[in-house]
């Protein structure tokens, strides 16, 4: 299994109609993954749908992952699927907030509802989209729930007014707050200062000499 | 001074007709809102409004250590849980590079294909029902509820399982629940029968579906199609052959394959997989009979300790206390895995950061490839035709609104 797709690889970076688009590839698990230049991307989907020894004829999955420590901090993760070969393979493709990533919706019409999923959850832009509008969230949601810095209560919250006789948005109120525990163990060197750590002096620097 | 006929036929006046089918409508199966445009009774475009049920599953799941997560995937294909939870198990086994004991395959394979009849159930007879014959799902939901007391029997609950964990499986099964399942299988397939006779050959509902929803191999593929769907369409494609998982590469059973790709064959389709769904559980009670075994990994930094064992033994407590605090860490890592789940391709898309929760949880569900494609399908077809289109693709909106 490493092996062919060892040898896919060396093919999808060795061809000339795709020079240039993978920027590196990684083998792990099994799955191969090919981080690609965001403006290559519907080429290189073209060639591995079409090249007689990739043929992935088959959109699986896009979907985007948020990092925010980093200064591209999205990635956009597409899986695509050979019937023929009977293989996986993993594209990458990485973006910020402002930088639109062109869309794959016309070499696979399946990725329109993923790339629509992708802007809704985590603000992803994706050029020429039909219709990049918003999917999974409330008619009106505003913000990207996906994101690492949206917390998981949300900022509205819905209920029905029984004398306005209609829906009504109101911020959240939380009776108890949200319990988000923390269970990592603090012998396998966390990275914050522990309670009741923070009275202590700092460690003195080791004197030289 | 009499009207011309031209003057009161204003032509020019004839527009084309919205309607809202859904977010409450039987046929709709579930929460989905269509907004169709009609011309007459030719549907022109089809614009689905999901998200109606939308509960943040990958958002939750992130905040969730890896055990906390496996019940969230019983709530998405609420028709067969436990083949959601298996690849969420798979994923994470990946990741880890553990070994499942052959009796938890046995079992998981046992009660995937229990979670197929489960779904195929629901699907073939309701989608029966949508064109018009109303005696299939009184049937089908009886057999159903003796599936899902074998699910009870297993887990303590009907649906919402949590059976299957990272490492193997909960617990073991009792030996009489495997007979009742061995004795369950031959008068089911005498159901599947009386249900061929009754639906298969009925002028009604040939009239309905034969020729409705036609669909390509190409077209499917570029849509991203799996499971029935796909093989309707002629390709002989299952990942339990194709990229077996488990132990289903030693057990015996056909893949049925369509031809013309119509609303008919995705249904010929399902009604055979029951049948063959049957014979691997029948292979599976021979061997769970015979062979005895653990049920998980004898990991203790993944699967429990047994209970006796954790009353007396200080390794043993300690260990459990881990568990069910802190949880255990996976490695850092990217994996996809994919099960075939009675709606297609079930897929995880499993990002760690080699802390106790997951990172990045992307469920790809095969319901929302299928239904992107409704306006694709329904578009020339007659307004009676959706329903059977949207019947036909099996739809569960647990997974395609998460």
């Amino acid at each position: 299994m490493d092996e062919t797709l060892n040898d896919l690889a060396a093919h999808v970076t060795g061809a000339a109609a795709v020079a240039g688009a993978v920027r590196a590839w990684t083998l792990a698990h099994g799955e191969l993954t090919l981080e690609v230049e965001p403006a290559q991307i519907v080429k290189l989907a073209t060639f591995l749908r079409d090249d007689p020894a990739c043929l992935f004829q088959c959109i699986v999955d896009v979907c985007g992952v948020d990092y925010p420590a980093r200064e591209k901090r999205f990635d956009v993760v597409y899986h695509l699927l050979s019937l023929k070969q009977n293989l996986r393979i993993r594209l990458k493709v990485a973006t910020d907030e402002d930088t639109p990533v062109p869309s794959i919706t016309s070499v696979f019409p399946g990725a329109n509802w993923f790339e629509r999923e992708a802007y809704d959850l985590y603000g992803i832009l994706f050029t020429g989209h039909p219709e990049l509008r918003r999917l999974l969230t409330d008619y009106g949601f505003d913000g990207h729930p996906l994101r690492k810095d949206f917390p998981t209560t949300g900022f509205v919250e819905v209920r029905y007014d029984d004398e306005l006789k209609r829906v009504v948005y109101e911020p959240v109120r939380l009776p108890q707050e949200f319990r988000n525990f923390d269970f990592l163990s603090p012998w396998e060197g966390v990275e914050y200062v522990l309670p009741g750590d923070e009275k202590a002096p700092p460690p003195a620097p080791p004197k030289a000499g | 001074m009499a009207q011309t006929l031209d003057d009161m036929k204003p032509v020019d006046k004839v527009r084309n007709f919205q309607i809202n089918f859904g977010p409450q409508h039987p046929a709709a199966h579930g929460v989905l809102r269509l907004v169709l445009e009609l011309d007459g009774e030719v549907v022109e475009r089809v614009d689905p409004h999901i998200g109606l049920l939308h509960r943040g599953t990958e958002k939750l799941i992130e905040t969730k250590t890896y055990l906390q997560a496996v019940p969230y995937f019983d709530r998405l294909d609420y028709c067969a849980p436990m083949n959601q939870e298996h690849a969420f198990c798979l994923a994470v086994e990946k990741l880890l590079g553990i070994e499942v004991p052959r009796r938890a395959q046995l079992i998981r394979v046992l009660y995937s294909e229990i979670g197929r009849l489960l779904s195929h159930l629901l699907n073939v007879t309701t989608f029966a029902l949508d064109v018009g014959a109303l005696t299939p799902p009184l049937w089908g939901f009886e057999e159903r509820e003796k599936l899902m007391i074998f699910y009870e029997r297993a887990s303590g609950s009907r649906m919402h399982a949590a059976y299957f964990r990272p490492g193997g499986v909960h617990q073991d099964l009792p030996r009489q629940l495997v007979e009742d399942i061995g004795a369950f299988c031959d008068p089911f397939l005498k159901l599947v029968k009386d249900l061929d006779d009754l639906v298969t050959e009925n002028r009604i509902f040939k009239q309905r579906t034969v020729d409705i929803g036609v669909v390509s191999l190409e077209d499917c593929l570029a849509w991203g199609f799996s499971g029935p769907v796909l093989r309707a369409s002629g390709a002989a494609w299952d990942l339990r052959r194709a990229q077996p998982y488990e132990c289903y590469s030693e057990l015996e059973f056909d893949i049925p394959v369509g031809r013309h790709g119509d609303c008919y064959d995705r249904y010929a389709v399902r009604m055979e997989e029951m049948r063959q769904s049957t014979r691997i559980m029948k292979q599976c009670v021979e061997r769970l009979l015979k062979e005895s075994g653990p049920v998980h990994t004898p990991d203790h930094k993944v699967a429990p300790p047994k209970r006796g064992e954790m009353k007396r033994s200080m390794e043993a407590l300690i260990h459990h206390f881990k568990l069910y605090t802190e949880g255990f860490h996976v490695p850092e890592g990217e994996v996809y895995a994919a099960v075939e789940a009675p709606k297609g391709e079930f897929g995880v898309y499993l990002v760690s950061d080699g802390t106790n929760k997951p990172y990045r949880c992307k469920i790809r569900a095969p319901g929302f490839a299928h239904l992107q494609a409704m306006d694709f399908l329904s578009r020339g077809h007659m307004l009676a035709d959706v329903s059977a289109i949207l019947g036909s693709l099996d739809i569960v909106f647990g997974e395609v609104d998460r």
